[in-house]
């Protein structure tokens, strides 16, 4: 017991450094990261004997050292080139780079200036906690009551990570959103990650959804390969509120997606994922639909593709509350194996508590399948490009769901690239 | 010299010996019905002649246009000119008959050192095939044969064949589950695409389909070998007597109890 204390005393003491070294805020960021720092300090970091960590080893991000991130500079249309176009927030290490750029009217984006509705609806977890604690700039989305602002015109919230290797320091980045949509309001908000180098990025997005309010919200994670990502994503729907969130997981070394969602009266709520590893990548998914309010209807597609020695994770928690009468309720996540060293643990977790409702679920882990490859071959066309055309169709069905068009198009792109190498090989 | 020499040829699957000793010669032009019943071997035959590696060639060999054809892949084989229509089409989600088949197109097209061809030609050389089978065009961007019926399935084979222009089109069983108007249809575009420079072989367990596409030649199969060989009379002998009375045992496949 007292090695295992003398280890969590460590880990405390160097994230006390780090949380000590942060520049002063404003009362309510400084009472804010306090509180959470003391939560974390309890909490600790999860080790795989918690449930929810099971097969997720966080022990390299608690063993590091990590450094609060410098000022530094990245080329966006480079590193994330499907961000060009609509209204676009840049955070270079955690820093906005660059002015806020004009708002159609009714919209509001920038940086957070006064507590708002922050932190009030996100789970309490040892990485939220952690996020919090470092609280610095919150980047912000606030679309007026019965203002809609079309899919040609989507939000990104981009998120580049710049290590500063030469000084051997790895930087630890907690970016930190909260969108809010009104009553009637139409919004499209994307989140993107980037970056180059060995970080910690530990993201936490709010979203607050008002009565028949639509969000369509996206992730796209492209780490670099060395990089950690822990991310928390907590949706507050409100009565005859439309959520629909993609998040498409490309990069990283260690990715820990956290979703969840709470709905309300005939709220609709789409959560879909994609991830995509290959080497030693690991991505676990872990998703809580709460069905709170009866006539809500849910629908919930992840799928994966692993190559290499990689391993992917998903747990899919669905509750229905008894006051939740007429749920509809349906849960797919399908994992594509194209390597016999992959890894894939997948679990469905439902909760019913009331009895006029309709819950599927189903998971499948496969391979490519032996007679399309037959087929397409005896029509000419080559093993490895018939492995790449059907591996591509396997991950071309979430793509397709992707309504801003300018995003599916990059994406389309980037997997048709993606896949190409590693046929090649 | 013939287009295709069968010698010989054992096959198994697993530790089941299937194919027993198969001789059989083609030449260019020439249309040969393989008949015979369930469980004969017919449908490993086309198999094995597509290369599907389900199959293991134990003895025997295939000379196909002068080289050894076992030696071949499969692409390579389509390449060649060989052209499976299969008895199950594959479904395909995702990938789009049209995307599918200007890849396939272009593969063999480069094999016979054509150009490739850009959207636009492969476009008005596909909308001149869909005429010939009775196509309609927005089976093209439906993907490949994905919530396609029993008929459109077979009609989308023989479309492909079209576009593809084989040298060696092998026909497994393209009638089953046909009704009659649909396998006109099929029938129709068969003979079609018959030339002096393209053979055939028709997989069928029934004669019907040979009053539709006549052949030059039938063979019969029975565990694995070649039983008899005929002109196109035989299938109506065997329309007539029945495999029975050639002293060959046909068993129905067993009706799956719901």
């Amino acid at each position: 017991m007292t090695v295992v204390s003398e280890k969590i005393g460590e880990q405390i003491g160097n994230w006390l450094e780090l949380f000590t070294a942060q520049p002063p805020a404003e009362p309510w960021r400084q009472e804010l990261r306090e509180a959470a720092f003391e939560r974390f300090c309890a909490l600790g970091f999860p080790t795989t004997h918690n449930e929810e960590w099971r097969f997720t080893n966080v022990a390299e991000i608690a063993r590091d050292k990590w450094s609060l991130a410098p000022q530094a500079a990245a080329d966006v249309d480079t590193l994330a080139p499907w961000t060009a176009g609509g209204i676009r927030l840049v955070f270079v290490n955690g820093r906005l780079a660059g002015p806020v750029p004009s708002l159609p009217k009714g919209v509001e984006a920038g940086l957070l200036a006064e507590p708002s509705e922050l932190n009030r609806i996100v789970p309490e977890t040892a990485f939220t906690a952690l996020n919090t604690a470092f609280l610095d700039q919150v980047a912000w989305v606030k679309v007026a009551r019965g203002m809609a602002v079309d899919s040609a015109t989507p939000i990104h919230l981009v998120y580049i990570a710049a290590a500063d290797e030469p000084a051997g320091k790895l930087p630890y980045i907690a970016p930190r959103m909260l969108i809010q949509a009104g009553a009637d309001a139409h919004v499209t908000v994307i989140e993107s990650f980037v970056g180059a180098g060995t970080y910690f990025t530990n993201a936490v997005t709010e979203i607050v959804a008002g009565q028949g309010a639509v969000v369509d919200h996206y992730k796209v994670q492209r780490e670099s390969l060395d990089a950690y990502h822990v991310a928390a994503l907590e949706a507050r729907l409100g009565r005859d509120a439309n959520f629909r969130t993609h998040s498409i997981s490309l990069g990283g070394k260690l990715v820990r997606n956290d979703a969840g969602a709470v709905l309300s009266e005939g709220t609709e709520a789409v959560l879909n994922g994609l991830y995509i590893v290959n080497g030693s990548q690991h991505v676990d998914n872990h998703t809580v639909i709460d069905h709170a309010k009866p006539h809500g209807t849910s629908h919930e597609l992840y799928k994966g593709i692993l190559d290499g020695e990689s391993a992917a994770v998903f747990n899919g928690k669905i509750i229905v509350r008894q006051d939740a009468q007429k749920t509809d309720s349906k849960q797919t996540n399908k994992n594509l194996v194209l390597s016999d060293n992959s890894v894939v643990n997948t679990k469905p977790e439902l909760q019913i508590w009331a009895d006029d409702v309709r819950c599927t679920h189903g998971a499948t882990i496969g391979q490519l399948d032996a007679e399309a490859l037959f087929y397409m071959q005896s029509r000419g066309i080559g093993r490895s490009e018939a492995r790449r055309l059907l591996t591509y169709a396997f991950a071309q069905d979430i793509v397709d769901r992707i309504k801003v068009e300018s995003l599916r198009d990059s994406l389309e792109k980037l997997l048709f690239e993606k896949f190409h190498e590693r046929s090649e090989h | 010299m013939a287009l295709l020499e069968i010698k010989n040829l054992h096959a198994t699957v697993g530790d089941r010996e299937i194919l027993k000793g198969i001789d059989l010669t083609i030449h260019a032009g020439e249309v040969h019905a393989i008949m015979g019943p369930n469980g004969s071997g017919k449908s490993t035959l086309a198999q094995v002649l597509a290369g599907r590696d389900l199959y293991r060639v134990t003895e025997g060999e295939i000379v196909y246009d002068g080289q050894n054809l076992l030696d071949l892949s499969p692409e390579d084989r389509a390449r060649a000119g060989i052209f499976l229509a299969f008895q199950y089409p594959v479904e395909i989600p995702g990938v789009s008959n049209m995307y599918f088949l200007k890849a396939a197109l272009n593969t063999v097209r480069k094999t016979r050192g054509l150009e490739e061809l850009d959207a636009m030609d492969f476009l008005s050389l596909v909308k001149e095939k869909l005429k010939i089978m009775d196509v309609d065009q927005t089976l093209l961007n439906r993907p490949v044969n994905t919530g396609f019926s029993g008929g459109e399935k077979k009609r989308n084979e023989i479309f492909q064949m079209a576009v593809l222009e084989p040298r060696l089109a092998v026909l497994d069983e393209t009638d089953s589950g046909l009704d009659i108007d649909a396998l006109r249809v099929v029938a129709g575009g068969v003979n079609a695409l018959r030339s002096p420079e393209r053979s055939m072989i028709v997989v069928t367990h029934y004669q019907r389909l040979l009053n539709y596409i006549v052949p030059d030649f039938v063979h019969v199969l029975s565990e694995g070998r070649i039983v008899k060989s005929g002109g196109k009379e035989l299938a109506l002998e065997l329309e007539e007597k029945g495999y029975a009375g050639l002293g060959i045992e046909d068993t129905d496949e067993e009706v799956a109890r719901v």
